[in-house]
């Protein structure tokens, strides 16, 4: 592709960022974005020439003309909302419409008063040194053109702020909902979680869409861990299956600071994660856990990279997917242990099932390791349904399609077993159930 | 009730069933012996209808039915049950939950009302005293962890929740210690009426004292080379089974 295509691609993005009321008088603030929309001017959309995205063709993203979503008159009935909630989830909740904040809809009463939930636009509007010190600090927008056009666009989103010594009582809840508008809009949620020492928090990210909707998403989420804070964190990525999305997940950790995160992606068209975790201090470790289930023509795209910087920091990593219809997915493990990175355990594996012969996965571990003192471990499998299984429940009397339901289903549950939060993997089963033929069935299987 | 005839079945272009001929009546016990490899399993798996085992000459009537025409789910409705050599492990399927939809399946392709959770749990709270299971593998996953004999024992658990009419039991007794040998084999008596039947594939004499044959066959390469009645088994036990083979090639 010519240059000049290329800026045509992205001429509505800048016409766009002149629109951008300019509303926040912050210096350093200007200076981000302005520096961001000038990275993402000069590299335009990646190609798939580069390595990160040898997989993942992003030109469906660059050819349609998304336009900023700044319509906030969309609404979304109270009744669909609820659909989407978590039942009997006990949490603090904040709504998006198509990537515009909600107050209506969202409920972060009650609150204790030292801990920080509210609109990243809220968060700019009143400044704060924490907001400089750590907003797009940890996620670079010179690696990813994506990362660089959220940052050129930031406005709304999630900041949290957990104090020293603080364990929010609730988990929080972020509902990203997207659904059609007059024409094909793009919306680039920021979030910003900062956790102080000792501090512990459970967060939930779930992007949205409502019925065919056809939009982009590029949401951009940073977390800076203080020694010993603990964050579970949970993305579901249910978007529509004319939407985009494209997520970036950068974690900077503290010693002795635990993340986790559980991402489940189930939705969209054409959907990249990336998670990027930072063990920069001893003790330091984080959990990954993932799902992707891909059917049609989906293509669902996961990048995880993992940095061993100091001793004594740990890394698990355990990736499932089930591929059916003509779809395709990618898995990348990276994990880098910098040379005085001793003592450091990663662990990785994916596994993936075929269930048609036309769906294709690409995966591929890579390890780059620099210190000598360490134990790594990786696998990557993939396969078709079990035979010996499959006869088996077909021998006590279970039709061949909700055998292979049930197989499905107990494979891809497997991630989920660790779920602590019963609404949550309730949830989560349910939907998964869904993308089964024989869901009534299969839930009886679920309602232990 | 089983009439199989001349039955030749490959696997992965090996022969291994060679004509095998055998009818078994409505309440009958048939005990199947005969060396490792003989293809015991084998007619296990194609009378339950695995994948894999090509049919290339003979028949097998089952009920009044062509059992080669039927699925294996098809077969479990028409009452077929194999207790596995080697029960697979499922993780992340739960025991009795696949128990109560196996019960289900086969109630509702009858035409018959499923049971609801009630009955479900008195139906199997019954059977598990029959074979003394115990409760914590109900609620686990199908065999996953189990010991070589639970396993075992669980497949005599879901026979006797699923009252079969055809039962076919392959090397249920390898496996078992004395007094586990003796629940189950107690187990299988109980469900002795003269409707079901039962082939009792086993390498041992010992099963035999517990479970009176009618008959005994001995299966080697791929055929049934002698009959006989329950005095066949303790002629094998002390003789072993090269005396049969060689009258048999001479
Ligand atoms: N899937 C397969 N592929 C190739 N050969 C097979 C397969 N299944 C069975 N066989 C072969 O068929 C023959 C009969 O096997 P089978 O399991 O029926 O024996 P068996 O009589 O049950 O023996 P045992 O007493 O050891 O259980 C063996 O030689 C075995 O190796
Ligand atoms: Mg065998």
């Amino acid at each position: 592709m010519s240059q000049e295509n290329m800026n045509n691609n992205i001429q509505h993005y800048l016409n766009d960022f002149e629109q951008l009321g300019d509303n926040i008088k912050s210096d350093w603030f200007s200076e981000q974005r302005q520096s961001a929309l000038s990275l993402f001017k000069e590299s335009g959309f990646p190609s798939s020439r580069q390595e990160n995205w040898k997989y993942t063709d992003t030109r469906p993203i660059a050819k349609k003309e998304f336009l900023h979503s700044s319509d906030t008159s969309v609404s979304i009935s109270s009744d669909q909302i609820d659909a989407v909630r978590f039942q009997g989830l006990d949490c603090y909740e904040l709504v998006f419409i198509n990537g515009i904040y909600s107050i209506d809809h969202s409920r972060i009463q009650g609150l204790p008063e030292n801990i920080v939930i509210e609109n990243m636009a809220a968060a700019l509007a009143k400044d704060s040194e924490l907001l400089e010190k750590h907003l797009a600090r940890y996620a670079d927008n010179k690696v990813s053109p994506f990362t660089a056009l959220n940052t050129a666009f930031i406005q709304h989103g999630t900041y949290i702020n957990v104090p020293k010594n603080t364990a929010i009582d609730k988990p929080i809840n972020i509902l990203y909902l997207s659904k059609n508008n007059d024409q094909p809009f793009a919306s680039h949620p920021r979030n910003l979680i900062v956790m102080g020492e000792q501090s512990e928090a459970t967060l939930i990210e779930s992007y949205i869409g409502i019925d065919d909707a056809n939009y982009f998403t590029n949401a951009v989420t940073e977390v800076s861990l203080s020694a010993s804070a603990i964050l579970k964190h949970y993305k579901i990525q249910q978007e529509s299956l004319n939407a985009y999305h494209i997520g970036n997940l950068n974690v900077m950790q503290g010693k002795d600071s635990r993340f986790e995160s559980n991402s489940i992606s189930l939705g969209g068209s054409l959907v990249r994660n990336d998670i990027h975790g930072h063990l920069a201090a001893e003790g330091a470790s984080i959990v990954m856990n993932g799902l992707y289930m891909t059917d049609n023509k989906q293509h669902i795209d996961n990048h995880t990279r993992v940095d061993h910087l100091k001793p004594n920091t740990y890394s698990t990593e355990t990736y499932r997917g089930v591929l059916n219809g003509k779809s395709r997915a990618v898995f990348n493990g990276k994990v880098v242990v910098h040379p005085q990175a001793q003592k450091i355990e990663a662990h990785q594996n994916n596994a993936n099932l075929l269930l048609s012969d036309d769906a294709e996965i690409d995966t591929k571990p890579e390890l780059e390791i620099y210190a000598d003192d360490v134990k790594c471990s990786h696998g990557a499998t993939v396969g078709q349904l079990d035979q010996d299984m499959l006869f088996y429940l077909r021998s006590r009397a279970i039709d061949e399609e909700t055998a292979k339901s049930l197989l499905t289903y107990a494979f891809a549950d497997e991630v989920l077993k660790d779920i602590s939060f019963a609404p949550v993997k309730n949830r989560l089963e349910y939907l998964i159930v869904g993308r089964l033929p024989d869901a009534a069935l299969i839930r009886e299987f679920t309602n232990e | 009730m089983l009439n199989i005839q001349d039955l030749h079945a490959k696997v992965e272009d090996k022969e291994i069933l060679k004509g095998l001929n055998l009818n078994i009546k409505a309440g009958e016990v048939h005990a199947i012996m005969g060396p490792n490899g003989s293809g015991k399993s084998t007619l296990a798996n194609v009378l339950a209808g695995k994948n894999g085992y090509e049919v290339t000459k003979g028949s097998v009537e089952y009920d009044g039915k062509d059992l080669l025409e039927l699925a294996p789910e098809e077969r479990a409705w028409a009452g077929v049950f194999l207790a596995f050599q080697y029960p697979v492990e499922i993780p992340g399927v739960n025991n009795v939950y696949l128990l109560k939809a196996a019960v289900n399946a086969i109630r509702k392709n009858r035409g018959e009302q499923e049971l609801d959770a009630v009955e479900f749990l008195s139906l199997v709270k019954e059977k598990m005293k029959l074979v003394k299971m115990k409760e914590d593998l109900l609620n686990r996953s199908v065999n996953e962890g189990f010991s070589g004999g639970e396993k075992k024992r669980n497949e005599i658990f879901q026979m006797a929740v699923l009252e079969p009419k055809l039962a076919i039991l392959d090397e249920t007794d390898s496996g078992l210690d004395i007094d586990a040998l003796k629940i189950v084999s107690e187990g299988v008596n109980s469900l002795r009426n003269e409707e079901r039947s039962i082939i009792l594939v086993t390498h041992y004499q010992r099963l035999l004292d517990y479970i009176k044959p009618d008959y005994v066959h001995v299966l080697s390469n791929g055929k049934i080379i002698k009959s006989g009645g329950p005095e066949l088994a303790l002629e094998l036990e002390e003789k072993g089974y090269d005396w049969i083979v060689e009258t048999e090639a001479a």
